[in-house]
């Protein structure tokens, strides 16, 4: 076992921001507006860095696809622990186009060429809300996946893994190599301290493009249109149960 | 290791009626005092906005009311390197700028001030034993300062009355830091505890200050910051007359003038910065004249921020009356304003 983790962080418009949608409703505003890296992927990076710490794997690699500036979001993720970063450079209509299944067959590739042993990724990004990613990851490699996680211990060869889901929480185990998605109460993740922000200066960050590993990241879906969600209407008074009845039976609600 | 939960901010348990942290959570994604960093500086500014947003906001209030020097909340800080700053690593020290420093700070102004302010002084304490201790004496005190197991102070003598001497028991702002006379009598200090050589002390001191005035004036810039943005939310938010604030254009063109003395006295806290990391003659002059500036400015910004909210700003349940009390002082120590005229001008007078 290499004692590899790939950690995917996805460079996203800070969760703070007030969204606003482009006149021509193409999308989302992102000129000059703040991004940082995906909450869960915080996550993700934070649990990475604390096995790295128990012993129990031996790298954590930090791959971000995007820009150029999303080598700012693997920075953080240096400056949190990880020991290098692999950019995959998308840009452009591509980078507009990039969806989970581009991603998840770009980390099946790298998981490949890098010999992982484990990808962490967080459960979904904050921009699209997909929750696919890790999903297609472990599809695309024939591997458990252990998502929602919010316990993980690695046993030997073998993962214990507690997943929150609908009806309460679920335990698992399942072999490595495996996809592990971080939910909110996995962890809470650390701030970089100032001395690490240094060092993270030096660590290697290698840019490859999709092509080096044999991706194609066209796109088989078209977004139409991007709409700002419908006004909040004003409601209405009522003075008596009977009165609120007969509105609910107007509105076609009963 | 410090954590922080960036996505429970908002559930924070709060007896006030306003959030801070949803506030200072929208001052993280202002990039406007990003503007001209380096990615680094940029790492540092996040760091510092997060810390200041989620351990420090939440409590200033309580801080400031119930009179708390927050212990444990500055050794979480310097646990992330905020204990000595510019202060070099062989002695525990984050060995970064002075711009580094300017930064940080404000960032963390806007958390809390006092706390900040603090914090600046043990920094500016660290630094001096760091620049002119001897390799003893650096290696006794800087780690235990800079991971703050031990906590500094800056005192200041004077012959006849001072401001150190009366006892400072109620103060109007800078409630979370206890100033307090000290008195030393027949107290017998070991020249193995004296740093550099007899006679040097009173050079020492004063160049301590010139970092201190930048640090001080960092900030007010911190508290000016955070009182734009909240009054900017107030305006947008508060209707008179029909429609919001916002729409009236006297308060349109104070928060513009707001928002452009904020920016002056960003740029000449940190040219002064600049100067005095690269030891240039004009350093002292010039950290004067960016104490002088943006502390007068930014106590203005601060104080027009709170008449902009109306009765409102007037009670304690809003924290901008707090960033008004807290930063009136820095118009005060470090040297006067007045005292940082009298440098100016001698330094423009006696140029040949």
């Amino acid at each position: 076992m290499s004692g590899r983790v790939l950690v995917g962080v996805k460079r996203v418009i800070d969760y703070a921001v007030k969204i606003r949608v482009k006149p021509d409703n193409t999308g989302v505003v992102t000129d000059g507006v703040k991004h940082s890296m995906n909450p869960f992927c915080e996550i993700a990076v934070e649990e990475a860095v604390k096995l790295k710490e128990k012993k129990l794997i031996k790298e954590v690699v930090a791959v971000s696809c995007g820009p150029q500036q999303s080598q700012e979001t693997i920075r953080t993720a240096l400056a949190m622990g990880a020991d290098r970063g692999i950019h995959v450079d998308v840009s452009g209509k591509d980078y507009e186009n990039l969806g989970p299944l581009q991603v998840s067959k770009i980390l099946a590739a790298l998981a490949k060429q890098e010999d992982a042993q484990l990808i962490l990724l967080g459960k979904q990004a904050i921009d699209d809300d997909c929750n696919q990613t890790g999903q297609m990851t472990a599809a695309l490699l024939d591997w458990p996946q252990g998502t929602f996680a919010s316990e993980v211990s690695l046993e030997g060869d073998k993962i214990n893994l507690v997943r929150e889901i609908d009806g309460g929480l679920e335990h698992i185990k399942i072999n490595t190599p495996a996809v592990i998605t971080a939910d909110l109460r996995l962890n809470t993740p650390r701030y970089a301290t100032l001395p690490n922000i240094m060092k993270a200066k030096k660590k290697k960050i290698a840019t490859v493009k999709p092509a080096d590993l044999g991706v194609d990241v066209t796109s088989r879906l078209e977004v139409l249109k991007v709409e700002e969600p419908p006004q909040r209407q004003a409601g209405m008074k009522v003075e008596t149960v009977e009165d609120l009845v007969v509105k609910l039976k107007e509105a076609g609600r009963v | 290791q410090t954590t922080r939960n960036a996505l429970s901010g908002d559930k924070l348990g709060n007896n006030q009626s306003w959030s801070p942290v949803s506030v200072f959570n929208v001052l993280r994604s202002l990039s406007a005092a990003s503007h001209g960093l380096t990615d680094e500086q940029k790492e540092f500014q996040k760091v510092a906005f997060d810390f200041a947003a989620n351990e420090m906001a939440p409590h200033m209030a309580e801080w400031d009311q119930k009179e708390i020097f927050p212990v444990e909340t500055m050794r979480k800080a310097a646990q992330l390197g905020f204990g000595g700053i510019y202060v070099q690593p062989d002695v525990g020290g984050s060995g970064l700028s002075r711009l580094d420093t300017s930064i940080i700070f404000e960032a963390l102004s806007t958390g809390c001030v006092s706390t900040t302010a603090y914090i600046s002084i043990h920094n500016m304490c660290a630094w001096m034993i760091d620049s002119y201790g001897n390799k003893e004496q650096r290696e006794k005190f800087c780690p235990d300062l800079c991971s703050m197991e031990k906590f500094a102070s800056y005192c200041l003598t004077e012959p006849g009355e001072s401001a150190c001497e009366k006892t400072a028991e109620f103060f109007v702002g800078w409630n979370c830091q206890p100033t307090r006379a000290v008195i030393f009598e027949d107290c017998a200090v070991p020249v193995a505890n004296r740093l550099g050589e007899e006679g040097q002390g009173f050079n020492i001191a004063m160049k301590g200050l010139n970092g201190g005035r930048i640090n001080i004036a960092s900030c007010s810039l911190g508290a000016a910051h955070a009182s734009v943005q909240l009054a900017r939310d107030h305006l947008l938010v508060r209707k008179q007359f029909g429609e919001t604030l916002s729409n009236n254009q006297f308060l349109q063109f104070k928060l513009a003038e707001m928002a452009t003395k904020l920016v002056a006295s960003r740029l000449l806290i940190r040219e002064a910065a600049q100067a005095l990391q690269e030891d240039r003659p004009d350093a002292v002059a010039i950290c004067s004249m960016a104490k002088l500036f943006a502390t007068d400015e930014c106590f203005n910004i601060c104080n027009q921020a709170l008449q902009m909210h109306g009765g409102y700003g007037y009670l304690k349940d809003y924290a901008v009356q707090q960033f008004v009390r807290d930063i009136r002082v820095h118009q005060i120590l470090e040297g006067t304003n007045e005292v940082m005229r009298m440098i100016i001008s001698r330094n423009l007078l006696s140029e040949s």
